[in-house]
């Protein structure tokens, strides 16, 4: 039995900063818990580890973080949209390895090496073919997309050691590739970017406004909008300031933000992202409403194959080589993990961008902070999956409020 | 109100195999009028519904539409047509919002191909308005945290804002309490006052009473009676339902019956 949900008057009681805190706390109540944990859990883990161990808040180390988030936040990004379609992808470690693998060979210099974009463009190319073959299995064929990605998983797996053979490894030389994730921006060109996206966000919260008002439809209060945009320009302010008391922003920093903003607008302000949540949250209405619902399946495993190769490009950068490993441990779960902790639901329907993003900061925050309590690599797993366990438990409880207050 | 049917069925047939699941049927429906659709299981409505809405196509017979015949060959032919089904599933998206459901597969977008939210809302509400749907809190909210009346209220806003002509609603109170049942009542009675033709199939004789013009009784894939609400009662209704008249008996051959 629904319980009718209270009610609410609209139009003036909404434009009170009083009444948007009312309205936001019912939410969280009822289980729609947004941001809110993982935002608690980041500040929890650097309270622990900077009692811990005082190098963990450091400039440094925070450049670090971000250089080891990068990839993993990348390949989380993809896998997202797989999750949102209440789909999984268990072929990204390896398809990530697939891409590391084959831009080393292709600018390695070897007497037949290409030039460097148009090798980038190949290997993101193979991505997007890759998930092509994927989506296709699974809408045409019809084979569960658990089971098609885990014969991607051993079958990637083995064209990593196929196309690594008896070198063993391949240690990257290409300078554009190296400085993907070594290299840092200039700090004067870092605040230009900042106030270029501090500018734009602040510009399209005054345009969303003016046209909604022109419309005669309610607006959030000046003063949350406004909080809106100091919190972005605080939040990125103290990246970069901090950032450039060490190395700098690492361009792969910025390669993340520029994706996450890109992706964010595709499934919020376009037609197919619409047509993602919809395919997810129920696909016989979806169809019943003219969407080609095989096509938006297709083409998030395009986007989750292209996503997984980009970010194996960036974490071969990182490691400035590949072997035969390449595209196991890490690659494989944790971009899964980082997007589950995030908040995306396994069931499809709901998740954001933002979750893989700050899933993956807290995957990597917790590697980092343990590695520098020198504490080995299975302890690290035992406590990463303690954290990923903590994180769904809590959105189950979250989703039986969510079902008391009939929003299940 | 029109004299002109918008929706004419002559003689309309249709076999699964060897099962004959309507068998020429005649049935119409005009501008303004609320023409329930009523049967035992198994009558044929879904049956009659799914020819209509271009998911079954027919065997024989003619349908027509304002008078002209047509073929209706899918889901789409039915709706560029501006006929529109509510099914008992509803088909929303639990996690989408009312504006988003109420465009779903059909949203707007401006110039550089990003959605219009600020029309989209706008108009949603203005439907929803022209409906008086008043009970929502918020047009921005999910579709899981409504209540049965109110997702139904949605669905049908979601089937009248295209220009539809007919809106077919298929048991629009089988799993509603009294209270919404009403307000679905009332929502329907109100979408014939604007005009437009309304098709509801129901099991529920007394929420028939309260909102159709006419009523349309099926029995074993054929139609055997046709009331007008104000000249007959339950009683009449419940008899056709139960021992109407059937012109072919089935099981037996159309010579045997000849």
């Amino acid at each position: 039995m629904v319980t009718e949900p209270p009610l609410e008057t609209e139009g003036p009681a909404r434009d009170t900063v009083a009444a948007y805190a009312r309205r936001w706390w019912t939410d969280v109540k009822g289980g729609e818990l947004g941001s809110l944990p993982i935002i608690v859990g980041l500040i929890i883990i650097a309270i622990v580890f900077q009692t811990q161990n005082d190098r963990f808040l450091t400039a440094s180390n925070f450049v670090n973080l971000i250089v080891q988030t990068a990839p993993y936040a990348v390949i989380a990004m993809g896998v997202t949209f797989a999750l949102l379609l209440g789909e999984i992808d268990l072929s990204i470690g390896f398809v990530s390895g697939v891409g590391g693998v084959l831009i080393a060979l292709l600018v390695a210099p070897d007497g037949n090496e290409m030039a460097t974009l148009p090798a980038f463009i190949l290997c993101l190319a193979a991505g997007l073919g890759i998930g092509l073959l994927h989506g296709l299995i699974i809408t045409k064929v019809g084979v569960p997309s658990f089971v098609v990605t885990l014969a991607g998983l051993l079958a990637w797996n083995g064209v990593v050691l196929l196309l690594i053979g008896s070198r063993g490894t391949v240690i990257l030389q290409n300078d554009f590739v190296v400085g993907l994730a070594n290299d840092f921006m200039d700090p004067g060109l870092s605040w230009v970017l900042f106030a270029v996206c501090v500018g734009l966000y602040a510009a399209v919260h005054f345009f969303t406004m003016r046209s909604r008002a022109k419309a005669g439809l309610a607006n959030d209060p000046l003063v949350i909008v406004l909080l809106r945009i100091g919190g972005l320009a605080v939040i990125l302010a103290i990246v970069i300031a901090v950032a450039n008391q060490d190395r700098g922003v690492p361009y792969s920093g910025i390669l993340v933000g520029g994706l996450f903003v890109f992706w964010t607008y595709v499934l919020t302000r376009t037609r197919f992202g619409r047509h993602v949540y919809a395919v997810g949250g129920n696909q016989e209405a979806s169809r019943r409403a003219g969407i080609n619902v095989d096509r938006v399946k297709i083409l998030c495993f395009m986007f989750c194959s292209f996503m997984a190769v980009l970010g194996g490009i960036i974490l071969a950068s990182r490691l400035r080589s590949v072997d035969t490993n390449t595209g196991g441990g890490q690659a494989l779960l944790y971009p899964i993990a980082a997007a589950v902790i995030g908040g995306t639901s396994l069931f499809g329907g709901r998740g954001t961008m933002k979750a893989a993003l700050l899933g993956a900061l807290v995957m990597i925050s917790i590697d980092n902070g343990l590695g520098l309590l020198g504490l080995s690599s299975g302890t690290k797993f035992v406590v990463t999956g303690g954290v990923l366990l903590l994180a769904v438990s809590l959105d189950s409880i979250s989703r039986r409020g969510r079902a008391q207050s009939g929003r299940a | 109100m029109t004299d002109t049917p918008v929706l004419e069925l002559q003689g309309v047939s249709k076999n699964f195999g060897a099962v004959q699941a309507l068998f020429e049927v005649d049935f119409h429906v005009s501008p303004g009028e609320v023409m329930a659709l009523v049967g035992d299981n198994g009558a044929g409505k879904s049956t009659l519904i799914k020819c209509i809405a271009g998911i079954h196509p027919i065997d024989g017979g003619e349908i027509r539409f304002n008078g002209e015949p047509v073929s209706i060959h899918g889901p789409k032919d039915a709706a560029r047509l501006g006929i529109e089904v509510v099914y008992q599933d509803l088909a929303l998206c639990d996690n989408l919002d009312v504006v988003e459901n109420m465009y779903l597969g059909r949203e707007l977008t401006d110039g550089v191909r990003k959605l219009d939210e600020t029309t989209m809302e706008a108009k949603a509400r203005e439907t929803l308005k022209g409906l008086s749907v008043t009970t929502l809190s918020s047009v921005r909210q999910t579709v899981a945290g409504l209540s049965g009346g109110q997702r139904q209220s949605v669905a049908v806003a979601k089937a009248v804002m295209w220009n539809s002509e007919l809106v077919i609603l298929d048991e629009p109170t089988a799993a509603l309490g009294v209270a919404q049942t009403a307000q679905v009542l009332a929502l329907v009675k109100r979408l014939g006052e604007q005009g437009l033709a309304v098709i509801l199939i129901s099991h529920n004789l007394h929420d028939i009473f309260e909102v159709a013009d006419s009523i349309t009784v099926l029995r074993l894939g054929q139609n055997v009676a046709e009331f007008k609400r104000t000249d007959t009662n339950q009683q009449q209704v419940v008899e056709a339902i139960t021992a109407g008249k059937l012109s072919k008996v089935p099981g037996q051959n159309a010579e045997a019956v000849a």
